[in-house]
């Protein structure tokens, strides 16, 4: 381990860090620093109440909180140091960290870094929204540690906007705690989420409208009103809070304030077929890579990634060259959006996995130098998962594209 | 700690300043060092509830005020003011310079013309540069540059600290802080007496600082309007800290007549501003945002600096300049009466409040009788919360970091609730702490505020229980 503080460290401390903790360990790699800066391990898991985690994993579910405490003493267990309470700050290029701590700044290096810190919902501002400035003005994550872990409620009459999967868990939160939501309002023409779950809000009485944009949010100090419009008819509906939902961002600050930077469809890091950066000393997994996917998926997808760590530990062999992947509107992201010139069949992330930035029917099509390898046809929805198996030949590409012909 | 105060209403002061904008802060503190008991008076729950709350954070040369105005000389009182205390109260000077930024020929040739006037309004540091020669400083800078004039002693302040300290000073002296306490009349009978929604304040003067209520507290106070409010929007947009390292510099555009234009500029705390709009409208109480003009702020901001497009928005917010028919400051004394306004404070306010705090303490020795011997007490430094200088997570046993983005401790955020100037409002714990500021804007950290905060906030986070099934 000559000289650095551990072979890997792993920052985020949520079902993807520490998957790939345990398989580091299992694999046999030595010293695995997990920094994790709450006080508890288990990430975005820990505050949603209502979702079962850890059947893949551990063969029975969790909820809330006890899901993270079952991550920590799998990770005491298998020997990964773990250290809640540490914030990283920055990222070196040369496999240092930044740390703050109780104790003021540190410094720790690592034979390789792996991020692991998630994603969150997008704020307010970030999404432009009109109007005054009050609080109670939130995201569902906010809104379920407000509850899960202060016995808390925000407000008591929220509009809610949305209609993913996450936005219909709120409508829950809500009826379960008091608060009684006006409306829940999508602003596409179509709900996100798959019936019958879109017409939940509908079954319990609250009323659901598409194709909704917001012309005003009002309120001095609290969250008084929301101005609508919809149908061409504006409308304002009295509210005491504006309940954010979905639109999910990776939490990759680190990377943004890096030089390492990240990919401008998923804002998360660039990372190949083996979760690993154009710099080679750092690797990343779990929803940090792009926005959302599901606990169990991301405790694989870190796994996964943890294992290619440890090849590489073990292989020592320089990292080889990598080609970008090309893609254009309305493909959103595609992950991995590097391609290493490294065996694909031993790869971390065997699929290519695409988000459409909008709905749209057509033929996406994946060409390698210029010959396509795959196609699919149909009608693609946004936020929905799609994934497309990376084939073999993608090593020896210098050319990896996906296409969309749009049919009107 | 409860927000109002003890009773303050047995007591005769020898000032009251109606409003805690940075100008009424700045006052009530010069007052309170000159010796005179004073007493501070906001309608709000905290102090910076009008045009204070947003601004741009320049600290102004007055390179482009008008020559030879009474503005131009208190800037350049007030920002000197502002050079020599800032470092004993811990207050940051981030040292960026501007460059005004001629974008055509047009512009450039004005360049010239606005040295002039820079240099007749006796401001050193201002040099003509070519576009290459300005790019060499900024080279995130558009290659679209035509010329620049660089005004090297404009700088970045925090604009919610130096208010923060010049009131905690006054407090230390012994000076009164009364919130949530709206001036609604005033009669004179040789002392002022003052109603307010929190009760009666007896004065032997007053200084009406309501910025954008100035005309509305003089017209209560029985004096005839001598200016209107005519309230003049600016909407910003806040870039995430990764935006930082592409503006090293305030840019400024070239004015016009129609306009001031866009500028885009570091702030203290990291982040990178883009705007401010001029919008007139008549709501004195409301600082809307809307969605076409913030898009249109980030395509102007990636013009000037394209390394910007893309960049996340971390915050988007909006001030009002308390703006009058005319340009200039509106001061006003009523020797009489011991009244002074300072009125129309409008776009300089935050550089010139100690200079208009001396002004007015020299307006107050023209109609009133001398002042206990001036005060002398150790300046009260105030937290920093600006990235150029240490932070508080930066040293020891902080107890942990409770806002990840803006790198809060527990340790500051009870200070803050605990300090002689404490929060009246989520606003206000977030000016004096920086946290939920970040670009989550609390999805992490607000439950966690909301419990530390129970029962301190005049507006709490989280609603109360009981009321929950009503
Ligand atoms: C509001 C919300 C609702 C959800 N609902 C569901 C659901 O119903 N069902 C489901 O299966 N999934 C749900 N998810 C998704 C699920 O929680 C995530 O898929 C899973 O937690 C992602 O795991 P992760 O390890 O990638 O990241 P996270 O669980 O987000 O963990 C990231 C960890 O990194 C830490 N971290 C971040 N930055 C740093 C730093 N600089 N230094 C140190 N530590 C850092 C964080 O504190 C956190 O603990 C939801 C997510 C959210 C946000
Ligand atoms: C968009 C924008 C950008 C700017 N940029 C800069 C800059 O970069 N540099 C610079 O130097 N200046 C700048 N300014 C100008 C500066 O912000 C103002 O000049 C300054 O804030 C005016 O302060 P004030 O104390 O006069 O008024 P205010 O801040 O409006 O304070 C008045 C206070 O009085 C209170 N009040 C009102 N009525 C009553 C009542 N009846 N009873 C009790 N209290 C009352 C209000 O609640 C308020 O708190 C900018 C302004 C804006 C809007």
């Amino acid at each position: 381990m000559s000289g650095t503080d551990a072979d890997v460290i792993i920052i985020g401390g949520g079902p993807s860090g520490v998957a790939a903790g345990l398989e580091l360990r299992r694999r046999g790699v030595e010293k695995i620093v997990l920094l994790e800066r709450e006080a508890q391990l288990g990430g975005a898991t820990r505050h949603c109440s209502h979702s079962p985690f850890g059947m893949r994993e551990f063969g029975r579910v969790y909820f809330g909180a006890s899901y993270g405490r079952r991550l920590e003493e799998e990770a005491q267990k298998h020997g990964v140091d773990v250290r809640t309470g540490h914030s990283v700050v920055g990222l070196g290029m040369d496999g240092s960290v930044e740390v703050a701590t109780h104790r003021g700044v540190e410094a720790m290096t690592a034979r390789r870094i792996m991020v692991t810190t998630g994603a969150r919902e997008q704020p307010r501002a970030a999404r432009l929204l009109p109007g005054d400035r009050p609080i109670g003005i939130l995201t569902t994550g906010t809104l379920q540690a407000y509850v899960a872990f202060h016995g808390l409620m925000p407000f008591r009459r929220p509009l809610i906007v949305g209609s993913e999967l996450v936005s219909l868990s709120a409508v829950l939160t809500c009826l379960t705690h008091g608060a009684r939501p006006v409306a829940v309002v999508e602003t596409r023409p179509h709900a996100l989420a798959r019936a019958p779950l879109s017409w939940f809000p509908g079954l319990v009485g609250i009323p659901f409208r598409k194709g909704v944009e917001i012309l005003d949010i009002l309120g001095s100090s609290r969250v008084e009103a929301v101005t609508l419009r919809c149908d061409a008819r504006s409308e304002t509906l009295a509210c005491d809070g504006v309940l954010l939902t979905g639109v999910f961002t990776p939490e990759s600050a680190l990377f943004l304030q890096s030089p390492l930077g990240v990919d401008a469809g998923s804002a998360g890091p660039a990372v190949d077929q083996d979760g690993r950066l154009a710099n080679p000393l750092y690797f990343a997994g779990g929803n940090v890579l792009r926005a959302v996917e599901t606990g169990g998926w991301a405790f694989r997808e870190g796994r996964a990634v943890g294992a290619a760590i440890a090849q590489d530990l073990e292989s020592g062999s320089p990292a080889a060259d990598h080609v970008s992947v090309s893609y254009e509107d309305p493909v959103k992201l595609v992950v991995p959006a590097l391609v290493r010139r490294r065996d694909i069949r031993s790869a971390a992330l065997r699929q290519f996995q695409l988000r459409f930035l909008r709905k749209a029917r057509g033929t996406l099509s994946l060409t390698i130098d210029g010959r396509t390898v795959w196609h699919g046809r149909g009608r693609w929805l946004p936020e929905r998962r799609i994934l497309v198996p990376i084939p073999d030949s993608a090593q020896d590409a210098r050319h990896i594209g996906f296409r969309f012909a749009e049919e009107p | 700690m409860s927000l109002t105060p003890v009773s303050p209403r047995e007591d005769l002061f020898d000032v009251a300043v109606i409003g805690a904008g940075v100008v009424g802060c700045a006052v009530v503190r010069r007052f309170a060092l000159a010796g005179a008991k004073a007493i501070l008076i906001e309608k709000g729950a905290d102090i910076l509830c009008g045009a204070s709350k947003a601004n741009s954070a320049i600290l102004h040369t007055g390179f482009d005020a008008p020559p030879s105005s009474l503005e131009l000389a208190l800037i350049r009182a007030g920002r000197q003011e502002y050079l020599e205390i800032h470092e004993s109260r811990n207050l940051p000077l981030v040292r960026t310079g501007a460059l005004v930024c001629a974008w055509n020929d047009d512009e450039a040739e004005r360049l010239e013309s606005i040295a002039e006037t820079g240099r007749a309004n006796g401001i050193d540091g201002l040099t003509l540069l070519s576009g290459a020669e300005a790019r060499r400083t900024m080279p995130a800078l558009s290659d679209r540059l035509a010329a620049a004039l660089e005004v090297r002693d404009e700088h970045v302040i925090d604009p919610w600290s130096a208010p923060l300290a010049y009131l905690s000073e006054a407090v230390a002296l012994g000076a009164r802080f009364l919130r949530q306490a709206e001036l609604l009349a005033g009669r004179f009978d040789d002392i002022w007496h003052l109603e307010t929604s929190a009760g009666p304040v007896s004065a032997r003067a007053v200084v009406n600082t309501a910025g954008l209520h100035g005309d509305t507290v003089d017209e209560r106070l029985g004096f005839a309007p001598e200016f209107r409010i005519k309230p003049r929007k600016g909407q910003f947009v806040v870039l995430d800290k990764a935006a930082a390292r592409h503006v090293p510099r305030i840019v400024l555009p070239v004015p016009t007549e129609i306009t001031k234009g866009i500028v885009v500029c570091p702030t203290a705390f990291g982040n990178v501003l883009i705007g401010p709009t001029a919008e007139e409208q008549e709501d004195r109480n409301r600082a809307a945002v809307d969605a076409r003009t913030l898009q249109a702020l980030l395509a102007r901001g990636s013009e000037i600096v394209p390394a910007l497009a893309g960049m996340p928005v971390t915050a988007v917010y909006a001030g009002l300049r308390p703006a009058t028919e005319s340009k200039a400051y509106r001061i006003f004394v009523r020797r009489e009466k011991r009244a002074i306004t300072l009125g129309g404070i409008r776009s300089t306010g935050l550089s010139s409040a100690l200079g208009l705090a001396r002004h007015a303490l020299e307006l107050h020795a023209t109609f009133a009788a001398p002042l206990a011997p001036p005060q002398t007490a150790p300046p009260v430094p105030v937290p920093n919360l600006a990235e150029t200088r240490e932070r508080d997570w930066q040293r020891p046993d902080h107890g942990e970091i409770v806002c990840h983005c803006e790198l809060v401790t527990r340790r500051e955020i009870e200070a803050a609730l605990e300090s002689p100037v404490p929060p009246g409002d989520f606003g206000g714990l977030r000016r004096r702490t920086r946290a939920g500021m970040g670009r989550c804007q609390g999805f992490y950290c607000h439950a966690r505020l909301a419990e530390m905060t129970k029962g301190r906030l005049a507006t709490p986070l989280a609603v109360d229980a009981e009321d929950r099934n009503r």
